[in-house]
């Protein structure tokens, strides 16, 4: 039982770590990545001078989030005469930690076996094989929509305990948005669980190794081009970021519902925002892009259509696979922020009649569909 | 359905399935700025510049007017004293009142009496109107197309004094000739 404890604190351990890392160092691609695209050389100015000596550190402006997260840490924490006070103290944390339980059930590498990759261990694991997953649960993708359905409760909160009529018409908005959008994003994911026949994702992920048409990787997204596209969408609306950040849109609302937050506390919300993006790119990754694999690849190695089979030692899976989620989790992210540097603003009235007269019955014909066909096939 | 009337415009945009389906113009969009971005992020990574911004402090651009009011100096005679003759008409034409002249009394130069102990210009107030060079008599203050080195950390660090103004950039007054002719330019009885 204590090699459990151990293997699953490490496994916590690196989960936040890398959510912590991804939260930061988005932060430094969004602006580079917006700056590069609009012909600017973006922040390049903070610096860490190595204590008595002139030598200043610039390391392409990736200092930038240091020096904002120092910046929220030391800021005064503004309190606004609220009526609830504790709500207005608790909403942050209710945005910002589903966004980080939301990773407990997502597989980031295939099976871990301590025993076999460390050989002095091997006396005290056993032959214990552990699933790179800090809870490995049949209802994966379910939780999964349980917790990012909290973070509405948050940002509800938090624009109705400030006493501000900007953060209460920012949280209807968001409350109304989010929960159109998620609605949407269950839907195209219920087209895939078909496919799949299992809410699994450690099960989800090892059925995408497989090998389509013949020559095809068994991704999700060749599986459900359609539904892909349609979950991207969604899982941006449900992010609130541009196109569809009605609930903070500047120009109308100062800063949405949380704009009577300051200091950490609005730190924790911008924090939590940039979690998500990892999250959404770390959830698409494993339901449409073949999570911890690279194409082919399965626990054991790779199997190439032709009938080629290349094994892999443990140690090689075990890395490559942890190499490539965080690749493939980067890539998203990236193309995440492409899209918010590309497209305008919806209209708050067009953002719903998208969701419910445009996306709503494109995800049910695609759910329809699936459902024809998969019948058919069977 | 809609709460009010809209007014319909002779230009009002009309879209077609093509930009109703939202995804193919979506997907355009992204081309476009994937391509600047891959574009510049090939420059930058193959040691070019991806980008028009000039890093201000460190460079300057070259194609500045050149009738540019820049930075101030103060013309030098042949022998690196300064034309000024400290008569405070730049001070007193100065419309953000920045200039801070202190004048002293040189016998020895019977020309020129009159010149300045101390010349001082407040960078965080000045302008940049260009009055005080129309308003010298002796051609003593000029404005160069160039700024370099004028942002300071420091509110006081902004005072430049004659060293700056006299050594950054230097120009002598190539107009008069020195020593001055007989006669010309001397006031009251020889």
């Amino acid at each position: 039982m204590i090699q459990d404890l151990v293997v699953y604190l490490v496994y916590i351990g690196y989960a936040l770590a890398v959510l912590m890392t991804f939260g930061t160092v988005l932060t430094w691609v969004e602006r580079k990545q917006a700056a590069v695209m609009s012909d600017r050389i973006g922040a390049n100015r903070a610096y860490v001078r190595i204590p008595f000596t002139q030598i200043k550190l610039v390391w392409l402006g990736l200092f930038h989030g240091l020096a904002d997260g120092l910046k929220m840490l030391v800021k005064e924490d503004w309190r606004p005469k609220t009526y609830d006070w504790y709500a207005y103290a608790v909403a942050p944390w209710v945005v910002f930690t589903p966004v980080l339980l939301v990773f407990a059930v997502i597989p980031f590498g295939g099976l871990l076996i301590p025993g076999q990759l460390f050989p002095s261990l091997a006396g005290f694991f056993g032959d214990r094989a552990y699933p790179m997953q800090i809870a490995r649960l049949d209802a994966g993708i379910i939780i999964v929509f349980a917790f990012g359905g909290m973070t509405i409760i948050g940002a509800m909160l938090a624009g109705w305990s400030s006493y501000n009529k900007f953060s209460m018409l920012g949280a209807l908005r968001a409350g109304s948005q989010m929960i159109s959008y998620e609605l949407i994003m269950a839907l195209t994911v219920l087209g895939l669980l078909l496919l799949y026949g299992t809410v699994d994702l450690t099960a989800i992920v090892q059925q995408q190794s497989g090998v389509l048409f013949g020559f095809l990787p068994a991704w999700g997204v060749f599986l459900q081009p359609f539904a892909a596209t349609l979950f991207m969408a969604a899982a941006i609306a449900e992010n609130k970021r541009i196109p569809f950040d009605l609930p903070e849109a500047e120009s109308e609302l100062i800063a949405g519902f949380y704009t009577e937050y300051s200091a950490m506390k609005m730190g924790l919300f911008m924090f939590a925002e940039f979690i998500e993006i990892a999250i959404i790119a770390a959830l698409f990754t494993t339901l449409f892009l073949g999570g911890y694999n690279l194409p082919y690849m399965g626990d054991q190695g790779f199997a190439f259509p032709g009938g080629y089979v290349l094994p892999m030692s443990h140690g090689a899976v075990v890395v490559t696979q942890l190499v490539v989620f965080l690749g493939k989790v980067l890539l998203i992210s990236s193309f995440q922020i492409l899209i918010r540097w590309t497209l305008p603003r919806f209209r708050y009235d067009q953002v719903l009649k998208f969701a419910w007269k445009f996306m709503f019955p494109l995800a049910l014909a695609n759910l329809i569909v699936t459902a024809v066909v998969a019948w058919l096939a069977n | 359905m809609k709460p009010y009337p809209r007014k319909t415009y002779w230009n009002e945009p009309t879209m077609g399935w093509w930009e109703r389906a939202y995804l193919f113009e979506i997907l355009r969009g992204l081309w476009i700025t994937s391509v600047v971005f891959l574009r510049n992020m090939g420059k930058w990574v193959t040691g070019r510049k991806g980008a028009l911004t000039t890093y201000y402090p460190e460079e300057t651009r070259w194609d500045y007017a050149p009738a540019n009011r820049g930075k101030h100096i103060l013309t030098q005679r042949p022998d690196g004293r300064p034309q000024c003759v400290a008569c405070n008409m730049c001070a007193t034409v100065c419309p953000a009142k920045v200039i801070e002249i202190d004048a002293g009394f040189d016998p020895a130069d019977a020309a020129h009496p009159k010149f300045p102990v101390r010349f001082e210009i407040d960078y965080s107030r000045c302008v940049f109107c260009g009055l005080c060079v129309e308003a010298c008599p002796e051609d003593a203050i000029r404005m160069v197309k160039e700024t370099p080195g004028l942002p300071r950390l420091d509110r006081g660090q902004m005072w430049l004094g004659m060293d700056e103004l006299l050594t950054w950039n230097p120009q002598s007054d190539v107009a008069k000739p020195y020593p001055p002719a007989g006669g010309s330019g001397k006031r009251g009885p020889e």
